[in-house]
């Protein structure tokens, strides 16, 4: 071979020597099976949650799905019209109070800090205050909605209605939404900034047709993800003073004149029939059902930000 | 200075010239307060400080900037070229705590008085960076973004002025096909012309060009060298270069800036050490620092 003779064995034997792979690296190996067991792990448990849920609320799910999610509250588990439909009904109706609420203020709040606002003290006080609030615990979310939406505002929101939970959960994600969405702005490059002031943009067009176009899949990420914690949210609607025991009359999904009435939401009707359970068994399929019908809405909520997301991505 | 300048045109054009003379003061006198501004010098830079925060950034800054010439700023780096070239748009007002003091004269018009509006200036004054920064739109739609936003162009001539800038760009005979797609997907030496086509869409009266070829190939450096001798004719091109061959090559006018250290408080600035005709900062410069530079012994 020509090989051999423009390179020597000699050569060819020591640089083989250094180059060639010596041992296996343990160490990399070991981090690796470690980082694979972590995710499995995380998975299992999902999965068994899961498998365990279904299988308990099955005979509810199989047997009789439409009159579960029809039903409202009720005091014995064999009524045939015990069901999830109130609290599926509050639930959408907080989560559009955030929508509403939370989403515009949180957002507007999170341009303003990152576009106008000047770097001072002041700002990054506010900042550093606005990153506590996200780590507040929930049910001092729920005392402040006591306080202030069921008691002080009592003629608007109606005392212990809807309206005054979805107000407090909106408030309780509203510094998640801002933390978010200020983040995914900080993200926008400069370049891109400089590029529209560079064209004889104004700040408000540079943020209009640049910095929010970029940043609203990260922007949308975000908020929908607070959005499926205040539907998971159950320790501020007691206080608010969600119905647990026995509702009735309530009918229609988008009936606005029941916004100021009693209302229960799902992880209300959940933490009930789980205790209810101790007292009349039947209680705990109905649990287990409830909980795949939340599972389910928050899915399909994050469905669709998913695909919204893609949207928007695909246009930046 | 004024009496000075009238004189010299008096004498130049004799007693011929004097309806010219009379007819020409008013429109200028009244923007630069009575003295006669000279048409052919867009930018007139006097005792120009520029300042990060605390810190002097550039120190005396004084130059014309001629009419439809290419202006080089070369020098090491940290001498203050991308500032002093980001002061001709206003481009520093984005930076937090950067300010200037002295005069820059836009045409006669002080770009630093509090009335001037930065947004009109950069739609006048056009800007390409080091790297190329295409929004992430469509090809139309970049270079559609300037006339679009400043509402200059009625939208039935929007085709027409979005293709004269990439044809001025020497652009679209490659994107014609795609100026519906994205920008992101053409290639650095394109995106880079494409940027040109959008600064000259809002037809600007100078260019500011920050290093533009520093992140190009060879080739499309050429190209983009090649380019900026064509917008000569229409433009005033400011051009911030690492690369002296690049200004031998292209420029009128060449401003050599270096970098010195403030004795008393032991900090950086930069300063303008020669501004002269191209030709003489690299056969004849009179300052030895200049010299040095261009023959690469420092820098």
């Amino acid at each position: 071979m020509r090989l051999g003779r423009v390179f020597d064995d000699r050569t060819r034997r020591v640089v083989t020597s250094e180059v060639y792979r010596r041992s296996r690296d343990v160490r990399g190996g070991l981090f690796r099976v470690l980082l694979q067991i972590a995710l499995l792990v995380a998975l299992l448990v999902l999965a068994i949650l899961l498998v365990d849920t279904v299988t308990d609320g099955w005979s509810i799910l199989d047997g009789r799905l439409g009159d579960f999610l029809a039903g409202g509250l009720r005091s014995q588990s064999g009524d045939p019209e015990l069901g999830v439909f109130q609290g599926i009904r509050g639930s959408l109706w907080i989560a559009v109070f955030v929508i509403v609420l939370a989403f515009p203020l949180g957002i507007g709040a999170a341009i303003y800090l990152e576009e106008y606002a000047p770097k001072s003290r002041l700002t990054s006080f506010i900042d550093l205050n606005i990153r506590n609030l996200a780590g507040v615990p929930s049910v001092v979310y729920g005392l402040l909605g006591l306080a202030i939406f069921v008691r002080g505002l009592k003629d608007l929101t109606g005392g212990q209605s809807v309206t005054a939970a979805g107000i407090t959960l909106a408030v309780l994600v509203l510094p998640i939404v801002i933390i978010t969405s200020a983040e995914a702005i900080r993200a926008v490059p400069q370049s891109l900034r400089e590029a529209g002031y560079g064209a004889g943009a104004t700040k408000w067009e540079v943020i209009r047709t640049q910095v929010l176009p970029y940043a609203a899949p990260g922007i949308l990420t975000g908020t929908l993800l607070s959005l499926s914690r205040a539907i998971g949210e159950a320790a501020p609607l007691i206080l608010v003073g969600a119905v647990t025991g026995f509702l009735g009359g309530q009918s229609g999904l988008v009936d606005v004149s029941q916004l100021q009435e009693r209302f229960t939401a799902l992880p209300i009707v959940i933490t009930e029939w789980v205790q209810e359970s101790g007292r009349d068994r039947g209680f705990a399929p109905a649990a287990a059902a409830a909980i795949v019908v939340m599972l389910v809405v928050v899915l399909l909520l994050n469905s669709a930000a998913i695909l919204l997301r893609n949207h928007f991505e695909k246009k930046r | 200075m004024a009496t000075v300048t009238d004189a010299a045109e008096v004498a130049m054009n004799g007693d011929g010239a004097v309806p010219q003379a009379s007819e020409a003061p008013p429109g200028v006198a009244a923007a630069a307060e009575g003295e006669t501004f000279p048409p052919d010098v867009v930018f007139r830079v006097e005792d120009l400080n520029c300042y990060y925060g605390p810190n002097l950034a550039v120190r005396d800054v004084t130059m014309d900037i001629s009419e439809r010439e290419i202006t080089a700023i070369i020098g090491p780096s940290g001498c203050g070229k991308t500032t002093v070239l980001r002061c001709f748009n206003r481009m520093n007002d984005l930076i937090e705590g950067a300010r200037a003091t002295g005069t820059l004269l836009f045409r006669g018009v002080d770009l630093y008085d509090p009335r001037v509006d930065p947004v009109e200036v950069r739609r006048r004054v056009g800007m390409v960076f080091q790297k190329p920064n295409p929004f992430p739109k469509s090809v139309f739609d970049n270079v559609a973004y300037g006339p679009r936003i400043a509402g200059s162009v009625p939208k039935s001539e929007l085709p027409d002025v979005v293709e004269a800038s990439l044809r001025r760009a020497a652009l679209f005979d490659e994107v014609k096909d795609r100026l519906k797609d994205s920008a992101i997907g053409l290639s650095g030496g394109q995106q880079q012309r494409l940027c040109i086509a959008r600064a000259i869409a809002t037809s600007p009266d100078v260019l500011l060009m920050d290093e533009p070829c520093s992140a190009l190939d060879p080739i499309s450096t050429a190209h983009i060298e090649e380019l900026m001798h064509n917008l000569k004719e229409e433009y005033t091109i400011i051009i911030v270069t690492h690369n002296m061959q690049q200004a031998a090559r292209i420029s009128d006018r060449t401003a050599f800036f270096t970098a010195d250290v403030d004795a008393e408080s032991n900090s950086r600035y930069g300063l303008l050490v020669e501004f002269d005709d191209t030709e003489k900062i690299f056969s004849n410069p009179s300052d030895e620092r200049t010299e040095n530079y261009v023959t690469g012994r420092f820098g």
